[in-house]
């Protein structure tokens, strides 16, 4: 894991909770939506909040393949969930609702378990029976093996 | 009945974005390091990578139906319950589905973070 692998990672967090918060402002702005009224979802579009949001979720998007490109599956998901915390508060501190003591438990246990996979290798030797690398390119290929072997 | 229909749509929900993470996880594989692609050979290449890849179109279309699935699954239940109960389901059944259909050498350590990342996303919600 260089730097600027972190910084993928670290983007991918920072877009989806930036763009998810900027949607719910731009939502504040239209309303209540009903699947039935169609041109309320259509007027949503010109929205400056929901436009910028939309931008931040394209580049979610791009960040999240890039990240994916060289790390697990299982290494992607938790490493970037600090997101749900960053959406907390940005909801407490830019949209002004408030962040229950459940809330602050389940941040604290999200950012723990970010803790734990971070620090961790971001790619695994994977299962013998599939070995064959699919992406002989990838720098992060580790030649560190994991103790328990014994999990079906 | 009605809690019946939440579940089920909750379900349906968590089964497509499963599907949708791993067949996009799959696809990015196969396509190779995006960062080296784009070093190499320019950024337009490392677009058309991905956007020609099967398995990535294979995956936008599970999420596309995930993202509809969700919708039913709100107008059937609060979406208090239905939104942190998915994504936190989510969360389990990509690191099961990561381990029988990517192979990925999912370790304690992953297991752990998984089930935390779970449970807080589920305390989000309260």
């Amino acid at each position: 894991m260089t730097f600027s692998k972190y910084l993928v990672l670290l983007s991918v967090a920072v877009f989806a909770a930036v763009g998810d918060v900027l949607l719910a402002r731009g939502m504040r702005d239209i309303g209540q939506v009903s699947l039935a009224d169609v041109h309320t979802v259509v007027f949503a579009i010109t929205n400056p909040w929901i436009i910028v949001g939309t931008l931040c979720l394209m580049a979610f998007f791009g960040t999240y393949l890039a990240a994916l490109s060289w790390a697990d599956l299982t290494y992607v998901l938790p490493a970037t969930s600090i997101s749900y915390a960053l959406m907390a508060l940005l909801g407490k501190y830019v949209l002004g609702e408030q962040i229950s003591l459940s809330r602050w438990a389940g941040i604290a246990l999200i950012t723990l378990g970010v803790g734990f996979v971070a620090t961790a290798n971001s790619k695994t030797n994977h299962i013998a029976s599939d070995a064959a690398p699919v992406a002989p390119s990838i720098p992060a290929f580790t030649e560190h093996h994991h103790d328990g072997s014994s999990r079906s | 009945m009605n809690t019946c229909y939440v579940w089920l749509g909750i379900t349906a929900v968590v089964v497509t974005s499963t599907a949708g993470d791993i067949l996009l996880a799959y696809a990015m594989q196969r396509v190779g390091d995006l960062g080296e692609i784009r070093k190499q050979r320019g950024l337009f290449t490392a677009i058309r990578a991905v956007l020609s890849n099967g398995w990535f179109m294979l995956g936008v279309a599970c999420m596309a139906v995930s993202f509809f699935a969700l919708l039913f699954a709100l107008s059937w239940g609060d979406v208090s319950l239905v939104a942190p109960a998915a994504a936190s389901l989510t969360f389990v059944s990509n690191a099961i589905a990561a381990r029988f259909f990517l192979h990925e050498d999912v370790d304690r350590r992953r297991w752990i973070a998984a089930l935390f990342v779970a449970a807080g996303v589920a305390l989000l919600a309260q």
